[in-house]
């Protein structure tokens, strides 16, 4: 593998051998555990082992939960009520599942931010960050069509409203919705095609996931300094990096331990924090709840497709409705975070050493937490007019501020390496310093 | 059918209108009562389930259905620990249909079934009513105070069952009355409990008929009247059986459809009370192992 120069496997009994030449396999794991990773880094690298692990959980469970799960509209409901009363441990297996996507974007919400925070997707990490961004969008129509399943009345009219959404595209869209249908209605082909998918997008996640770390294994881990670890021969990068197995390995499942006990008391003593109460009501074409609220995670991008409506100045002078602008703004509102490597046009990549960004991006941070209010308010003055003024500065933050700040701001000295930093922190003993 | 949906339209058109009821908001009034199972801790009264029992099957159960529950979960240790012969004599008081008798047919339900649903008055089933309704959502909308209070879905039932003002009014031919908790103010259901409904007969975990210890007669009225459904801890010795007012009714039978909307909860709280310790445990020494792995790198003495 390319990147950091570092000891490779070396096959040496006459099997490991006899396999190296026909499968390198041991070597690939070797290569992959031992990788150098850069000694400073801090506790927001946590969160790519928690994502790795939710994905394990969300498809161990979710497996299981298939063995007694029945896709019809007519049984639906019913069977998720067999798995929590008569299935043995059937109640957790369900209360893990649907919590565990819950933590599953807490983890990935913070990992979005620790790399906008740290300058993660620019060069020469804008493959890692896109395909982040790609893994993102699979979660979200996994969750989606995951939440349609138990054939409740959210689950129902959820799926209704958001399929609607296509429906805003000139010409085509009325097609594209009886064609997500599979008929004039939200019905049984919806959820078969719904469960089916919500089947085949985990495993379409995990392959992301591989290729997403193959490309940081190739470039190398940022860091907290965005400060790139020394390449010139294996005894100097040994100075900026300690290998992944055991130093981030054991750090990770520490972490982990501590996440999950905040995610077992979730799932064993309020498990329907998270949840609607309407979708313990049996799904009903003929009666629409008072309020439709997605999901928390959807919120922040629910906020930006309901801000847009036929009255923004912006879409009375442009060709298209306040409906087809809000699906734009909200698809616009992810896509426009995969051009981030682009329009960030500052040389330095950590926010640690950029303060005015640091400003911009706590407002970015507040802004997403105001949206995912506004989400969950009726669309209704005030909270209209707060969501407009969010999606404006989600969008201004991408398209202005970034490639503004990176002409006009000064920047901090940046610490000439990791390891110097690293030694700001943890002084070397005066024993060793001659040495170095 | 139409019959059903005109009175949902009024329904629907009264609670589109704000201020034209002075007893109700459009979200309704939702009394915070307390609990036994509330909390991490929380347990299911098993004398109260059985009080609740008896109002669901003496008055609820002639309109609505209860359809995802088995018979044979009365029999539940910590639920209403009905002994065995009791739940199939319970399961035999009701009419179950068949796939093997003839359509319209029915027989004795037996603790392998489930509750048969009840569609005849177009009442809601109410396996899961506690669950489908939240009281309240506090603090700030939140909602964090689910972990020591619930959703409110057993609150919401009582103050229901309890928050009917006495006023009626007729629209398109319908009868409803104005209820304080209901959202829109105005609900399809007569009121359906009152002082006394129920006379509450309790049992022992070995089927013997359950009586207080020492409780003369004289002495009880003022004792129950005055605990009226504190509901207690596990339901021990010497718990009085409170007096049937109208508002420990509804307490007992909100009690007894949160444990039928959740028959594991009990379980589930207390296998989380298992995990959450080993974890913390596992934390603790993942912690001083990475500190101890980390000592030479960070230069500091492990």
């Amino acid at each position: 593998m390319a990147g950091i120069p570092h000891e490779h496997y070396e096959p040496k009994s006459r099997f490991e051998k006899w396999l190296h030449t026909r499968l390198p396999v041991v070597s690939i794991v070797y290569d992959t555990l031992m990788i150098p990773t850069p000694k400073n880094l801090n506790w927001m690298w946590i969160w790519g082992i928690v994502l790795t692990v939710c994905l394990v959980i969300q498809i161990a469970t979710g497996i299981v939960l298939v063995m007694h799960y029945t896709p019809h509209v007519d049984l639906a409901f019913a069977s998720v009520e067999h798995i929590m009363r008569d299935v043995n441990g059937g109640w957790l297996l369900r209360y893990m599942h649907a919590n565990g996507a819950s933590l599953f974007f807490i983890a990935v919400y913070f990992h979005i931010f620790r790399g906008l925070y740290y300058g993660s997707y620019k060069a020469p990490r804008e493959i890692t960050w896109i395909i982040g961004i790609l893994i993102y969008l699979a979660m979200m129509a996994t969750a989606f069509m995951g939440y349609v399943l138990p054939w409740g009345q959210m689950s129902f009219w959820g799926a209704t409203v958001i399929t609607n959404l296509f429906s805003a595209i000139p010409l085509i869209g009325d097609p594209i919705v009886e064609w997500l249908w599979g008929g004039f209605a939200v019905d049984n082909p919806t959820l078969n095609r719904f469960f089916s998918l919500h089947y085949l997008l985990p495993f379409v996640i995990a392959a992301l996931v591989v290729v997403h770390i193959w490309a940081f294994h190739t470039t190398g881990n940022n860091n907290p300094t965005g400060v790139e670890v020394r390449r010139d021969d294996i005894a100097t990068a040994k100075k900026d990096t300690v290998p992944f197995w055991p130093y981030y390995v054991i750090k990770d499942l520490f972490a982990l331990a501590v996440i999950l006990i905040f995610f077992a008391v979730m799932v064993f003593w309020m498990p329907n924090f998270l949840g609607h109460p309407d979708n313990y009501i049996e799904a009903n074409p003929l009666s629409t709840p008072a309020h439709i609220v997605p999901e928390w995670y959807f919120l922040p991008f629910y906020a930006i497709l309901r801000s847009i409506t036929d009255d923004v100045w912006l879409i009375m002078i442009l060709p298209i409705d306040g409906k087809l602008g809000g699906v734009l703004a909200m698809f616009g509102a992810i896509a426009i975070m995969a051009l981030a490597p682009w329009l960030d046009t500052s040389r330095v990549r950590s926010g640690r050493y950029r303060p005015q960004f640091k400003w911009y991006f706590w407002l970015l941070v507040v802004d997403f937490f105001v949206l995912m209010w506004c989400g969950a308010m009726p669309a209704e003055p005030p909270y209209s007019t707060i969501s407009l003024i969010g999606t404006a500065y989600w969008f201004i933050y991408f398209l202005v501020i970034l490639p503004l700040l990176g002409v006009i701001e000064k920047p901090k000295p940046q610490p000439e390496t990791i390891e110097a930093d690293f030694d700001a922190h943890y002084p070397p003993k005066a024993a060793e310093t001659p040495a170095e | 059918m139409t019959r059903r949906i005109l009175p949902a339209l009024a329904v629907a058109a009264i609670a589109a209108m704000p201020g034209t009821l002075h007893a109700a908001g459009g979200e309704g009034h939702v009394e915070d009562y307390s609990f036994s199972f509330e909390g991490p801790f929380g347990t299911f009264d098993r004398l109260q389930l059985q009080r609740g029992f008896q109002v669901f099957k003496e008055i609820c159960s002639g309109c609505h259905g209860l359809k995802y529950l088995s018979f044979r979960a009365l029999g539940n240790a910590d639920g209403p620990g009905f002994p065995d012969a009791q739940v199939k004599a319970i399961a035999a008081d009701f009419q179950c249909t068949d796939p093997e008798l003839e359509p319209g047919e029915t027989r004795a339900c037996k603790d392998s079934d489930r509750f048969p649903a009840n569609t005849a008055a177009g009442a809601p089933d109410l396996s899961l009513m506690a669950k489908a309704r939240a009281g309240f959502h506090g603090p700030l909308g939140l909602g964090v105070n689910q972990f020591l209070r619930g959703t409110g879905g057993p609150e919401y039932i009582t103050s229901l069952l309890t928050g009917y003002t006495g006023e009626e009014v007729e629209m398109a031919g319908a009868v409803l009355y104005e209820n304080s908790a209901f959202p829109g103010g105005l609900i399809s259901m007569a009121p359906p409990i009152g002082d006394g409904y129920v006379e509450y007969t309790l049992f022992n975990a070995d089927g013997s008929p359950y009586e207080p210890e020492g409780e003369g007669e004289g002495e009880g009225e003022g004792a129950a009247a005055g605990h009226g459904g504190e509901g207690g801890g596990g339901g021990g010795h010497g718990a009085h059986i409170p007096e049937p007012t109208t508002e420990q009714l509804a307490k007992d039978v909100s009690a007894f459809l949160m444990w039928a909307a959740e028959p594991t909860m009990v379980e589930r709280k207390q296998a989380g009370l298992r995990n959450i310790l080993m974890l913390v445990i596992l934390a603790v020494l993942l912690y001083y192992t990475n500190k101890k792995l980390w000592a030479p790198i960070k230069r500091k003495a492990d």
